[in-house]
Order: structure tokens, then sequence, then C-alpha cells
């Protein structure tokens, strides 16, 4: 096996073995799995259906013809007195974030949730540059302290029981340990309240963007995001460019559809739409406004029609609520900040299959990311397409296209086949009363049926097979 | 009554490791006056390759499929999974316009799903079974997902005589099989496959069915590791029982 191949087998060993770890992932995605069934369940939203179907056609077309509304969404938001930066990747996110900062006299940065900020490390490099960066969402700012990474793309702390959470709270900020989930928030809302009156600068990520009206919209539970782009004098809000849709129009559908297919909820309970810094008239809002574009190799992504449509996700989550191997190995055994079936199909897109060749085999193809996406993305297709430029770039080795070689010869010669047949079944252990087989020994045990009975019983193989009972039951008439 | 000439493509695991579920499935086709045919050239489907990423060696298993069942009127196959790779995967396999394109185009149509055929093509649900026990219905991800079959096989169950169905909380949950998933992922596979068997414990169920046999072997080898009084069953056997 080449050695990029290998899965990160020895921490999944250990977050299956976990099983503290294991009731909250189970628990958790449990939860938001039946809160989302009944928010789209026939009574509830009789269009269900119909408005995924429209939410792809909208990404597909917007995606299709990314450069005009990308021209469109610079000239809208400037037109409102913003300004949109363009970044090819992640450094450059972080230089000008750096440079407007230094360049206004900006040391305190708050930010609320935004995965985007998290493909780029911005944290780490503000930080390096002696900038603080708050996180404000309540999950961010736990795993901020805990420094860890997203467990999850809307539940980020999903992984933390509420002791976890005390254990964070006390060993970070001092306080006395509290259980108490409502408490807790209190701890930490006291903390980040001094930092949303101190910031200069608060950073965003968005759910959509209108290219229409230049608006950056932002859907969210706590009012911290609607704090960081409100109070500090200057808003960025950081997105990527797939994050654009036409109009308002379109936003309908999507926000039918993502609070539901995240949480269970109609609505979120915010909906901000931010565009552009305070007009003369207006009280409130920040003086200046940016909006930064990151294209960080989505436009390599585009250039596959085959695989095109893993730019459509909306982070809603649910894929990786429902999928049974996120279920398992848990957020952070994944290689990159996104996890579950859509980190799967969009991580070896963005690094290039070479990096983990492992991950889109890390499937058992079940359907059920497909069948809950809200944008009906086919992730299992794509993982398919992904499998097979793996194989096609030597990635295996040559070991396993060989046996599939010789077994797909095999399988073209029935005669072969049989003969193969009977020698497994003459040579097979066969226990007794139609036990199955628990253990083989030197030489049966073959490296994939080791893999098998590691974790599972082996029926042996048909003293007789179909084919020859056939032949007898037919002559026996 | 029905009647007509079938084809069965038994599918490789049936024939070679659970033969009694291609007999069931001939047991109940004949009974309902179908003249069965099994073409002895037969294989497999080249599922293993086509979701390992060998779309060559899936595609040379795929023509010898195509060969061995042209001009067959009803391919009946007791699985969804391998039903699923012939009409939905075939296609996808060669150029579009080539004569073996042409071929699964002409194929699709006429693979039916065991539950399936009994119920469009032999339209009815009640086969004149009777198994006495309570059992519990594993979705099979293809079948459900990729053919939509979803209360088919409950209504044919439902009208078994002695049977009591007993839906569990995770029917539609992922056995953790997925062919050499199995065995590239073997921790992960055998944990989805003990949380799919708790689902079927908390029905008090005594049997398990399914519409697979891949799923089954890879529950009732969980089940058997794990010394549970548990057994699994395909479809076509419940329905040939009497
Ligand atoms: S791929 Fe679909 S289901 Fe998964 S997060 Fe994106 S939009 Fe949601």
């Amino acid at each position: 096996m080449n050695p990029s191949d290998i899965p990160p087998d020895a921490a999944i060993h250990e977050t299956l073995g976990d099983p503290r770890l294991q009731t909250a992932i189970y628990t958790a995605t449990q939860r938001l799995i039946d809160h989302r069934k009944k928010a789209v369940a026939a009574d509830a939203l009789p269009a269900y259906q119909d408005l995924r179907a429209l939410a792809h056609r909208i990404k597909r077309h917007t995606i299709e013809h990314l450069d005009y509304y990308l021209e469109l969404v610079e000239s809208q938001v400037a037109a409102r007195g913003g300004k949109v930066v363009f970044c090819e990747d992640a450094n450059e996110v972080a230089d000008f974030v750096l440079n407007l900062a230094k360049e206004k006299g900006e040391r305190l940065i708050v930010k609320s949730k935004s995965m985007t900020t998290e493909e780029v490390h911005l944290n780490d490099r503000l930080e390096s540059h002696q900038l603080e960066a708050v996180e404000t969402d309540l999950g961010e700012y736990l795993l901020q302290l805990a420094h860890q990474r997203p467990y999850h793309i809307v539940a980020p702390a999903l992984h933390m029981t509420r002791y976890d959470v005390a254990d964070v709270l006390t060993k970070n900020l001092g306080v006395e340990r509290e259980v108490e989930p409502e408490k807790q928030t209190k701890i930490a809302r006291a903390t980040l309240r001094e930092k949303f009156l101190e910031a200069g600068i608060g950073i965003t990520g968005a759910n959509f963007v209108v290219a229409g009206s230049g608006a950056v919209v932002v859907v969210e539970n706590e009012g911290n995001a609607r704090l960081s782009s409100s109070a500090p004098r200057i808003h960025i809000a950081i997105a990527g460019i797939e994050k654009l849709i036409p109009s308002a129009k379109d936003l309908a559908v999507f926000l039918k559809l993502l609070g539901r297919s995240a949480t269970g909820q109609p609505l979120t309970v915010y909906t901000s739409f931010l565009s552009g810094p305070r007009r003369e008239n207006e009280p409130d809002g920040p003086k200046e406004f940016y909006l930064v574009l990151l294209d960080g190799g989505r436009t390599k992504l585009l250039a596959d029609p085959g695989k095109r449509e893993s730019l459509f996700c909306i982070r809603c989550g649910a894929c990786l609520n429902h999928c049974p191997v996120y279920r398992k190995i848990g957020g952070h055994n994944y290689p990159w900040v996104y996890s579950g079936p859509i980190g799967a199909i969009i991580t070896p897109q963005f690094h290039g299959i070479g990096k983990d060749p492992w991950l889109p085999f890390a499937s058992s193809l079940c359907g059920a990311c497909a069948e809950v996406c809200p944008v009906k993305i086919d992730i299992p297709k794509v993982l398919l397409k992904l499998r097979f430029e793996v194989t096609a770039s030597g990635a295996k080795g040559p070991g396993e296209r060989k046996a599939f070689s010789l077994w797909a010869a095999i399988m073209a010669r029935p005669k072969l086949f049989s003969l193969f047949g009977a020698i497994a079944a003459h040579f097979a252990p066969r226990p007794k009363n139609g036990a199955w087989i628990r253990k083989l020994s030197w030489p049966m045990n073959l490296a994939p049926l080791a893999a098998w009975l590691s974790q599972r019983d082996l029926p042996p193989p048909a003293a007789q097979s179909f084919r020859s009972q056939w032949k007898s039951r037919k002559a026996a008439r | 009554m029905p009647s007509g000439r079938v084809s069965i493509f038994v599918t490789c695991i049936v024939d070679q490791v659970f033969p009694n579920v291609g007999l069931a499935m001939a047991d109940v086709l004949e009974r309902l006056g179908y003249d069965i045919e099994f073409r002895q050239d037969q294989t497999c489907c080249g599922q293993p390759a086509f979701n390992s990423g060998y779309r060559e060696e899936a595609a040379t298993v795929a023509r010898h499929f195509l060969r061995v069942f042209e001009g067959a009127e009803y391919i009946v196959v007791p699985s969804g999974s391998c039903g699923s790779m012939i009409s939905h995967h075939f296609e996808e396999l060669f150029e579009p316009g080539s004569d073996s394109h042409k071929e699964s185009l002409k194929l699709k149509p006429r693979v039916y799903e065991f539950s399936r055929f009994l119920l469009e093509i032999a339209k009815t649900d009640d086969v004149g079974a009777r198994f006495d026990g309570v059992v519990t219905y594993h979705d099979s991800c293809h079948a459900l997902r990729e053919m939509h079959i979803k209360n088919g096989p409950r209504r044919l169950l439902g009208k078994v005589r002695g049977l009591t169905l007993k839906e569990m909380d995770a029917a539609e949950e992922c056995c953790g099989f997925g062919g050499t998933f199995s065995i590239k992922f073997p921790e992960v596979s055998g944990g989805m496959a003990r949380t799919k068997i708790d689902s079927i414990q908390k029905t008090g169920a005594s049997t398990v069915v399914s519409i697979d046999s891949s799923c089954l072997m890879q529950l009732q080898g969980a089940i058997s590791r794990a010394g549970l009084p548990i057994r699994t069953m395909h479809l076509a056997e419940v329905l040939a029982s009497r």
C-alpha cells in the first residue's frame, strides 16, 4: 500500500473506542436528523422536493455564469459604498486583513462563525502578527479556547458534552466549574460582550451573497454575527465565490431549505441582510464594509462538469448528520476543516487526489447524503468519479489493479468462475451445524478475509453452488 | 394466473454462498406459473470493481453480462444492489453510441428486482406463504435510494400468514457492508453493523429480512460474532416458506 493511501486508522480506532464520544456524536446527529425530518415532511413543507430541484437549478445557473455574477456583485457593492476584494488564495485573505488592520490601527477583531476563514486558518495568521481575533459564536469560542478545529460545519462543538465545556471554561478563563449550559453561556457572554465593545473590526462569513443587490446574507441563532457586523467600525465579510446567488427572489428558495435542513428550523433566529457601510441617515452600522471573495481552488472545481455540483453546497450539514461513517468516525478524522460526505468530495478536489487518496473510499455509498442534500448534490456519484481518478492515477499501487484485472478475467469466463468456486468450496473450513467461520489460518488468512474476520464471522462457500443444484433439479424433472 | 418465461440472474454471492436464496426465488416464481430459465454462463454484475474505482474491469464483466442475457424478456434478480448496478450504472461504463451502450439501454427496462417483479409484473402481493414469527425489515441502501423500493417488500411480508412485521428505528440506516468498504475500513463497517443490530434487537424480532444477500451476510456475520439469537433471511426465503 502506498503510504499516502493509509487512512488515519489509529485515530479512527481511538474515536470508535471512546463510548462517551460515540454517544455524543450519535445523539447530537440523531437530534438534528429528527428535527429535519419533521421540518421537511409533506405537511410542514409540501413543496420540499420542488424547492430542492429549483435550488439545484439556481446554483447550477449561477456557478455556470459565475464571471457575470462576480462582476455584478462588485459593482453593486461599490454602488453602496463598500468594496469587493478578490483573493486568489488563503494567504491573500490573511494579507488583506492584516494590512487593513495595520493601516487603520486596529488590534482587536471579533469574528462570527465562518467555515471559509477556517479554511484559510485566518486566526493563526492574525495571532502571529499580534492581533487578537476572538470567535464569538459560542461553539467556535469554545474550540478557540481548546485549540481545536470545528467538528461539524454547522455545530462546530458537536462532540463536546457540557462536562467538556465546563473543563474548557475553567481551564482557560479561571472561572468556577459550571455544568449548566445556561450558566456556561452566561460566562462566555460576559467575556465576549467586552470584546464586541472594544473591537475595531468585525469579521463574518456569508451564507449567501446576493449578486443583484450586493447584500451579504448571514443566518444564525445567537445574534453574534449581527453584533460582529454592526458594532465594530469596520465590517469584513469573507465568502467563497460559490456563495453567490443571482437575486433576492432566489434567496427565498434557499432560506426555506437551509434552516430546515440544518437544524429543522423553518427560519433561524436571525437572518441579517448586510449591505454596505452605514448611510448618512442611518443611526448604526459599520463605517466601512469589505466583501472578500475567495477563490482558493474553487475555479479548479468548475472545470469538470461531472463534479462541478460539488460547488453547489450551502453548508447545511445535513449530509454529515445522516452519514453513517461520519457518525462513527466524527469530524476530526477527516483531513480538512470540511468533514463528512461534503468534505469527502471537496477535499480531494481542492487538495488534489494524491494527497488523501483513501478519502473517497471511506464510504459505503449508501446514498443517505444525496437523499437529504437540499441542493441535490449527487455525492455518491462524485465519490465514484473520484475513486476512478484515484485508481487511474496509480495512487493505489499496482497490486490492487492486478487483482481486479484477474477477477474480471475470471468473471468473464464462466467455466473458470465455476472452477474457482468449486476449489474454494472444497478447501474452505466448514464449521459444524452450519455455523460460520470465526478464524482462518495460513494459507487461507488472506488480507481481505482477515479484515472481514476482524469484525464479523464469514459464511463458508456453499458445498453445492446454485448452478450445480439447478442442474440436478432440472435433471430430476 | 400469470405465465411466461423469466430468466433469473442469481448474482455471484447467491450462486456461491447462498444458493438457497436462488432456489427459493425460483420456487416462488414457478408456483406463480413462470417458466424459469437459468443461463449457465452468468457470473457477476461487476459492481465490486465499479465501486472500487476500476471502470474498465467493471466494463469487462458488464459486457459479459450483456452477452449472456441477450434477448431475455425479463431478468429477475434477488438483489436491489446488483439490480441497480445493471439498470443504472451499466450505461455509465460505455461510450454513448457504442454497441455496449445501446445494449445496456435495451437491457435496462427488462431488469427487475425480485419483489418489484412480483408486484408489477406478476401483479400479486400474496404468494401464499406462511412463516410463523416476528420479523423486521432492513432497507438495503441501493434498493431504497437508487431503485426507490420501500413499501413493496413490506406489502409482500404483510400478506404472509403467521408473520408479524415490526419496524425498527434504523430501518433505513446502512448495514455497513458497502462492498470493498467492508474490508478497507473493517472497524467502521463493523461499527455500523453493530449500530444496526442494536436497532434490530430493540424490536424483539427473531428474524431480519432484506432483499439483498450482501447486507444479510454483513449482518449475520456480526450477529454470529456477537452470539445473538437472531437469524437473517432473504425475502425470497420467507416467501417460499409454507
Ligand atoms: S452537500 Fe448538501 S447536505 Fe451536505 S452540507 Fe452541502 S448542502 Fe448540506
